[in-house]
Formats: structure tokens, sequence, C-alpha cells
């Protein structure tokens, strides 16, 4: 499914935060198809970058261009099109509180289509069960919810429109392994079968070998490489050999290997 | 990007439903209009041709399945065909996750009869749940009391500090204004009968023995009772409530102690505040509408006004602070799930406090009278 067409570049982003220099020349290309790791250290800007591809935080200089448009310059109709065309997982899921499952992925309907009350309601059910959830929990609010049916409703939020591209925050992150699993597969899943493209920040070197193409590794305000796996753990980058070559790393590679 | 709105043709002859252009969410409404203009006979067989879709989504996919259900259900035979690889392994998802799909069991609204007896189940156990809160509490209060090092000296007098001296000029020109309120009207009655200078009786019993207990008391459920279920919520929300739990720091001695002593002592001290100033508006209305000279005020006013008024006053105001601090720390405690129930619980910690408020306040008049005080 992977070419080359870009459908996220980043250009000599500098951002500054607080007086600390976050991001310095940074330069990103996401390709259409693919899913794409973000990982760094604790600080390396991954969360930042994200909200500035989501026109969440402003860089202090550069081009963000999604879909082909540098959203830092882009009128606001044309950054509800290019919101209409993009589903966001929150770190914390950000599920609306007040609302019932249903209600929250129906949100994204009521807001953004014409369509009928019944269609809407179909539609919002099927993407629930897509995230692989029962329909009974379908009338529960998120505080009723369990940690990993709160994430897989926070999906089912972010696929209701049936985005072209997809960010995750920490998809798998305060699950439990078999959970977590469940969701790499999911995850999966659903982009082969919707065709996504996937940008997922994540610590989880289990998801990164299962899930990516490519893997962006952020540390000193830029990216240091980005490759696949196999090849981006044998990059002799002195930051990268240590994000990976601790127990947990190697463990996480040999369980891949092994597969 | 070429945007090509789909449209849908329906060959009689051959059977064929030919598909084209985008088959994505922004595009459902009209296919779904155009699919029911189309006249259906009353059975068939179908073949849905996709052959020249450019695009297809899964909301495109759900629309094709609900069609094919529909005309299934009407005895029709369908088919797909000529759709590509990535756009069956679509719609075979869709119909896979829709036959998956379970009946939810719809909950039957309550009768009116049923209603109102959950709601009074309801109040009952919130009753007892808030017996128990209050048992709790004093238990926790005596095991202080007994090792007074436990208890927070630098919250305590922060809640003093916020529930007392920040509320001090709004209650200053509230009562200002109640004092000014009460003579105008007690004044134009008394005019009638050239009886001006009983307004210093009236204004006096008014003010110290109900007005000032009752406005300061209202004003603190509003300001600060409010803020007590605000922050305890916050704080059970972020799991800070369960943290101090599991380092053997009770919630009660940390946050509820501090807050109930704190209002305890700064809500009589904000009553003497608004009987003064009470008296004072009422001394300026007196001087300017019914003649009555600050000194010919100040000098009736201890004639008349024995001391056991402004006692009688004052006792009332430790149990309107305790009402206040333990309903909005028992509403703050309660606050789980979400935001939403931090809007809910303060807005009944503050309804309920003044309402409890008023309840002790007829009972103190019913006592009083009782005395014979």
């Amino acid at each position: 499914m992977t070419n080359s067409e870009p459908i996220i570049e980043m250009k000599n982003i500098n951002t500054v935060l607080g007086g600390t220099c976050v991001h310095k020349d940074l330069n990103l290309t996401i390709n259409r198809g693919e899913i794409l790791g973000i990982v760094g250290g604790s600080g390396s800007g991954k969360t930042t970058l994200l909200r500035e591809i989501l026109a969440l935080t402003r860089p202090n200089s550069g081009s963000i261009d999604v879909f082909g448009h540098d959203i830092l310059t882009a009128s606001s109709a044309t950054l509800l099109a290019i919101q209409k065309r993009w589903g966001v997982l929150f770190q914390q899921n950000a599920l609306f509180s007040s609302l019932t499952l249903l209600e929250n992925v129906l949100f994204p309907l009521k807001e953004h289509t014409s369509l009928d009350v019944n269609s809407m309601k179909d539609l919002a059910e099927l993407k629930i069960m897509m995230a692989g959830l029962p329909l009974d929990a379908a009338s529960k609010y998120p505080a009723e919810l369990s940690g990993g049916m709160q994430k897989r409703a926070g999906l089912a939020r972010a696929i209701v429109l049936d985005p072209e591209l997809l960010f995750l925050d920490e998809p798998t992150a305060g699950l439990d392994p078999q959970t977590a699993t469940g969701f790499d597969d999911l995850i999966l899943n659903l982009q082969s079968s919707m065709g996504l493209t996937i940008v997922m920040v994540t610590h989880d070197l289990d998801s990164l070998w299962k899930i990516t193409n490519r893997v962006a590794f952020l540390g000193k305000g830029g990216v240091l490489a980005v490759e696949p796996m196999q090849k981006l753990v044998k990059n002799s980058n002195p930051l990268i050999q240590e994000f990976f070559g601790g127990p947990r790393g190697r463990a996480a590679q040999e369980s891949h290997d092994g597969n | 990007m070429t945007t090509a709105n789909p449209t849908i043709e329906y060959n009689h002859d051959s059977q064929q439903f030919i598909c084209q252009g985008e088959w994505v969410i922004a595009y459902l409404p009209v296919l779904q209009n155009k699919f029911r203009e189309i006249k259906w006979a009353e059975s068939g067989s179908l073949t849905i041709n996709g052959a020249a879709i450019s695009r297809m989504d899964s909301a495109g996919a759900w629309l094709l399945n609900e069609w094919k259900t529909a005309l299934e259900e009407k005895q029709w035979h369908v088919n797909f065909e000529k759709f590509s690889k990535e756009q069956q392994a679509l719609l075979n998802m869709v119909e896979k996750t829709i036959a998956a799909e379970e009946p939810i069991h719809a909950i039957p609204p309550l009768s009116l009869v049923a209603r109102v007896g959950k709601q009074t189940l309801d109040s009952i156990a919130l009753f007892q749940e808030y017996l128990a809160f209050i048992g709790k509490l004093s238990f926790e209060a005596l095991r202080i009391a007994g090792n007074p090092k436990h208890l927070r000296w630098g919250s305590f007098v922060t809640v003093i500090y916020r529930t007392g001296f920040q509320a001090l000029p709004i209650i200053a020109l509230l009562s200002l204004l109640i004092g000014v309120v009460i003579t105008y009207q007690m004044g134009l009655q008394l005019k009638n009968y050239g009886a001006n200078i009983y307004i210093v009786d009236l204004l006096g019993l008014s003010i110290l023995r109900e007005f000032g207990p009752l406005i300061t008391a209202i004003m603190v459920a509003g300001r600060t009772g409010s803020a007590f279920t605000a922050q305890i919520g916050m704080m059970k929300l972020n799991q800070e409530v369960d943290a101090l739990n599991t380092m053997g720091v009770t919630p009660d001695e940390l946050l509820l102690i501090p807050r109930i002593v704190g209002l305890l002592i700064a809500l009589p001290l904000l009553t003497v505040w608004a009987d003064g100033f009470g008296v004072i508006g009422g001394m300026i209305m007196s001087n300017s509408m019914l003649k009555i000279t600050m000194y010919d005020f100040m000098q009736r006013f201890p004639h008349v006004i024995p001391l056991k008024t402004l006692l009688l006053g004052l006792c009332k105001a430790p149990v309107f602070a305790l009402v206040i601090s333990s309903i909005g720390c028992f509403q703050g405690m309660k606050v789980e799930g979400g935001a939403d129930s931090v809007g809910l619980n303060t807005t009944r910690s503050v309804v309920m406090a003044i309402f409890f408020i008023i309840v002790a306040d007829a009972f103190f008049s019913i006592i009083f009278s009782k005395l014979k005080l």
C-alpha cells in the first residue's frame, strides 16, 4: 500500500516553549498509507510535534503541509476541511464525560454530516463494533467503562468520519499486555481495511515492532532518523542505541524476531 | 484531488445496478435520496456493479450493505460484482461486523409511581450516607482532638482567610443594603403612625436576630459551600483523595476537618460583621428618611436592644457553619465520574445547604419561642 505520496510534510520547524528550544530545524515527511511511529526520550518534543500537526500549538517558524495545505497559514475554512479528514485518539482518550459512548461517537457525525438520525446511529454503532466494543456498552458513560474500553471508545470516535489520517497518542499506554496486543491488532486491521495513514506517538516497543512501517526518532530538537525498526535498532547514534539497547528493547526485538 | 459526485444507475433489463464516483460519507445523504427514488418490483435478482467506484470508505460500504439487507428482505437476490480487492474487503468486514451485532435490550421507562418510589428510596439512602459521613467525621474529629498535632494549622488558617477575611467586603455591602431596604419598608409604615423612633427597635431586632445570621449564612453557602464541593470533587477525580488514603493520611484529617473547623470560626465572626453593617445601613436610612439623627439612634439602641438579642442571633451561626461545611464536603466526596458530576454536586451542595439553613432557622424560632427567649 505504501507509496511515496506525502500526506504530511514538516519543514524547518523551530519551537521554543517556556524558554527551552523544543524543535530546532526539524524536518519530517509522512507518506500516504504508512504507519509511522514517533519515539524519543521524555521531553524530546513528541507530543509537541503531534500538537503542531493538529494545529493546537504553533511552532515559532517553519511550515507544516497536511493534505497539501500549509496549516499554519490556512484559512479557518481550509482548516475545517482538513479537520474533517483526520481523526485523533488522545492519550487520555478525551471522551466527553457528560455524553454516553454512543453520543460521543455520534458527535462528529452530527456536527459534520447531514445524514438522518437513524443512519447516523447505525453508522456510529458500526464504528463502535469495529473498534471491538459490545453494543450494550453504547449507553454507558465514559466513567463506567474500563481503561481498555475507553481507548476503544476514543478510537471509535476518531474513525467515525472515515478519516484518511489517524493520529494516536500513546494508544497502548496504561493497558495490560493482552489488551495492548488486542489494540495493536485492531489498529492493523482498521488500517488495512480502511486504508488509513496512521501517525502514532508511543513508548510501547512491542507496538513499534508489530505495527509500524517506519519510525521517526526524535532527539536533540530534531529527527535523528526515520527508518523501519529493523534498520533503526542498528543505527549507530548513541541516543538511539541507548533507547533500544536496554533489556526491554532487546526483549521486544527478540519476541518480534521469534514470531 | 478530483471530487466526483457519486451516481447510481439502475438498468432494469440487465438487472444491473451500476455505482459510480466517490462512495464516501460526505455524499451519503445524496445517495440515500437517489436510492429511495427507485421503484422496485416485488422480487427479482440484482447485481451491484462497483467497477466505477473511485473511492469508498466504510460509510459507503455500510450503505451498500444496508441496501442489500433491505432488498433481501423483499425476497430479492443481491450480489456484489467487480469491486476492487480493498473495497470487497471493506464490504466483507462491514457485513461481518453487522452480522455479529446483538440487539440492545432497551430499558423500559419507569411509571410515575415507580419513579416516586425510586426517588424516595434514593433520598433515604442519601440521608443514611450523610449520617454515616457525619459519624465518621465526628470520630476523626475526636481522634484529632485527642492528639492536637494532627490538626493542620496551615490549611485551617487558609480556610479562615479565604472563607472569612476575603468575604468581608461582599458581606459588608450586602448587609448594608439589607439594612437600608428594611428601614425603608418599615419606615414607610411607621411614618403613618408618627412612630418614627421605633425603627430602632424593629431594625435592631430583625437584623441581629434574623437577617444578619441568615443572610451571611446564605451568602457563605453560595460562596464557600460551592467552593468546598468543587475543590474536593476535583481532588477526588484526580485520585488525590485515594493517594492520601494510601499514604495513611485520612482525607478527613487533611481536607475536611480544617474546612469545617475553619468555617465554624469564620461564620460567627462574619455574622458580627454583618450585624454591624446592617445596623449602620439602617442608621443611614433613618437619618435621611425618618429624620432620626445618628445621635438619637445610638442613644436609643442600647436601651431597647438587650445583649441577649445579639447572642441569640450569634448562636445560630455555628450551626449554620456546620450545615454549610458538612454538606459542601459531603457532596465533594460524592463526586465520581467526570466534570459533569462536579457541576451537579456543586449545585446540589448549595441548594441543600440553603434549604437546611432555613430549616434550621425555623427550628431555632420554635425553640426560642418555647423557651420564651
